[in-house]
């Protein structure tokens, strides 16, 4: 007889409470590490006088308040959208292996970044910042083609699979072929590629941490349905869901969240595909408890991956996208060796 | 609550029709069989009765309101389908699979209330299953999944059950349990509809039956002015022996040619 591995729902609650102050001390720690180390209690009472109004007047305020701070929010956002659109993933296709990057959104985001970066330059007028514009415009749009192509046939998932993988090959190739055309200015687009958070500013913040905590609360709603879907299309509808309805959500959901973490961050990997797997391990694949502690485990992630990448190899920085795989992707194996609940 | 088809007709490729103006009633209180050879349109005509597929012609209506203006929710609401076949490969537990049963009942946040507690414990009572309720549905047997996939029907208290051969994977006493509990249920007033292919056991407990054949109906009806052997062998194209004792039994042999 099969036992229940999983924790009791009661026990959910706790692990959710531990990953929220985990995640906060996370972040806490972040703030105090770098090329200048900053004591706990000055930290508190900088944070502190800012929150009253005081402008930045000194080093400290300007490395916490400017370069840290936006850029460990960006991390636990970033992280969170990417975590949840692994799992809206992992739901749509009904297999845990899935990721964010399946539907071919992140080479679609790459594609436009890249191309935005070369076309940058005095004749077109065009700036830094219409590289976010260009690669969510482009990551959107491919998963719409991907729709377009693969809504065909019975099976909604598969279609989107096959799709999503072919445009997403389109899309590298065409990446490929920028960054060989690319001359001097290869080392930007390359380390751009690789992901990370050298670039947060608080508009960044602004940006994608509203479109996580919105993402939160859409994935919270569409948890019931989420675990009906689980049980396959025609036993979904025959319960009372519009699964058609709920599959087009959660393509769209992806699409959202990736395409701007992409765009601001670059390609993390892994993230989306080992937070709702391992999590779901511990938790069972009842969305309603699977979802918070998603988010949650997707911002601890990415926040203490970002602190080593920063701070590891300093004053080099690690590319975040070199450290997520690396970690990643033997955990990911792991868990392919001993994958007992599918 | 009144379950009726009205000359439906249905085809998933043009010029092959699976029903033909097929017309058809699930009354309360009733269990209606629906009989009939592989391929005559059985599990086609139950989908097209719960809206997940649409027919081409006709229509489908519950009580005077037609299926087809309803969403899914408010359908799952009053009828629930036991289908003929469930993945097994689930994530959740027997008490889990009840559950989501609730779904079309729920709030926004799927929170579960006492009162579905008290009727996911009951439905799992009614099947016998209370002991399966902490196991992982992909550990079951094909028989206690079946058990669990009828527990949830009933779990969505609905005034009209669509079967699609419910006596399959199970073992000649859970098959009598399971036709036994039918016609309960039928007592209790809902309204009943049955595929079978078991022409054998199934009879005993059946109101109505229609015959199905190639997508239409070949006779409907009575059970007994239906099963009869000029019928049976018009349909399944062999003869069976009928002959009922005392108003109750009925047995059928395969004869020869």
């Amino acid at each position: 007889m099969a036992k229940r591995s999983v924790l009791r729902s009661g026990q959910v609650k706790w692990l959710t409470l531990i990953l929220v102050v985990t995640t906060l001390m996370a972040g806490v720690a972040a703030l105090m590490v770098g090329s200048v180390a900053i004591p706990p209690a000055q930290v508190l009472a900088h944070c502190w006088a800012a929150l009253q109004g005081r402008p930045l007047n000194d080093t400290v305020d300007t490395i916490l308040l400017t370069t840290r701070l936006p850029r460990i929010i960006l991390a636990g956002a970033v992280g969170s959208a990417l975590a949840m659109a692994g799992l809206a993933a992992q739901t749509l296709f009904r297999n845990p292996l899935a990721s964010p990057y399946v539907v071919g959104v992140s080479s679609g985001s790459a594609v436009g970044a890249v191309l935005a970066m070369l076309l940058i330059n005095t004749t077109t007028g065009m700036t830094f910042a219409a590289i976010p514009a260009f690669s969510i415009v482009s990551g959107l749009l491919i998963t719409v083609v991907v729709f377009l192509l693969g809504r065909r046939g019975k099976n909604l998932g598969h279609g989107l699979l096959l799709a999503g993988i072919a445009l997403g090959a389109l899309c590298s190739s065409v990446t490929a072929g920028a960054l060989y055309l690319a001359g001097e200015r290869l080392q930007n687009l390359v380390f751009w590629l690789m992901g990370g958070l050298w670039r947060a500013n608080w508009h960044q913040v602004l940006l994608m941490a509203p479109v996580s905590a919105a993402g939160l609360i859409t994935l919270m709603v569409l948890a019931p349905a989420m675990n009906l879907a689980l049980t396959g299309d025609r036993s979904a509808q025959d319960l009372g869901l519009n699964i058609k309805r709920l599959q087009k959500l959660l393509l769209a959901f992806i699409a959202i969240e990736t395409a701007l973490a992409v765009s601001l961050t670059g390609i993390i990997g892994f993230v989306g595909l080992i937070v709702p797997h391992l999590l779901r391990l511990v938790t069972g694949a009842d969305h309603r408890r699977l979802v918070p502690v998603t988010a949650l485990g997707g911002a601890l992630l990415v926040t203490v991956a970002d602190t080593l990448a920063r701070t590891l190899a300093a004053p080099v920085e690690i590319p975040l996208g070199i450290l997520t795989a690396m970690v990643g992707a033997p955990v990911f194996l792991w868990l392919l060796q001993r994958r007992s609940i599918g | 609550m009144n379950l009726r088809a009205e000359e439906i007709t249905f085809s998933y490729q043009p010029h092959r029709l699976v029903l033909n103006k097929v017309t058809l009633d699930v009354k309360p209180a009733t269990v209606t069989a629906l009989f009939g050879p592989n391929g005559s349109g059985k599990s086609t005509l139950l989908r097209c009765l719960n809206g997940t597929l649409r027919s081409q012609a006709g229509s489908v209506m519950l009580d005077n309101k037609r299926l087809d203006t309803m969403s899914r929710p408010e359908i799952a609401r009053k009828i629930a389908v036991v289908p003929q076949d469930t993945s097994p490969d689930v994530p959740f537990t027997a008490g889990e699979m009840v559950m989501l049963g609730r779904f079309a009942h729920g709030n926004l946040w799927g929170e579960e209330t006492p009162e579905d507690q008290t009727i996911v414990k009951q439905s799992l009572a009614q099947l016998n299953a209370s002991n399966l309720a902490h196991r992982f549905f992909h550990c079951l047997s094909g028989g206690e999944r079946q058990r669990i996939v009828l527990a949830r029907a009933l779990a969505q208290k609905t005034p009209v059950l669509l079967l699609d051969e419910p006596n399959i994977h199970l073992d000649i006493p859970r098959q009598l349990e399971m036709f036994r509990l039918v016609r309960n249920l039928a007592c209790q007033g809902k309204a009943i509809l049955m595929a079978c292919h078991d022409i054998f056991m199934a009879p005993l407990f059946v109101d109505h039956a229609v015959l199905l054949r190639a997508g239409t109906v070949y006779a409907s009806g009575p059970v007994r002015t239906v099963l009869t052997p000029d019928n049976l062998r018009a349909v399944f194209g062999t003869s069976i022996e009928v002959s009922w004792h005392k108003g109750f039994s009925f047995t059928a042999a395969l004869g020869r040619y």
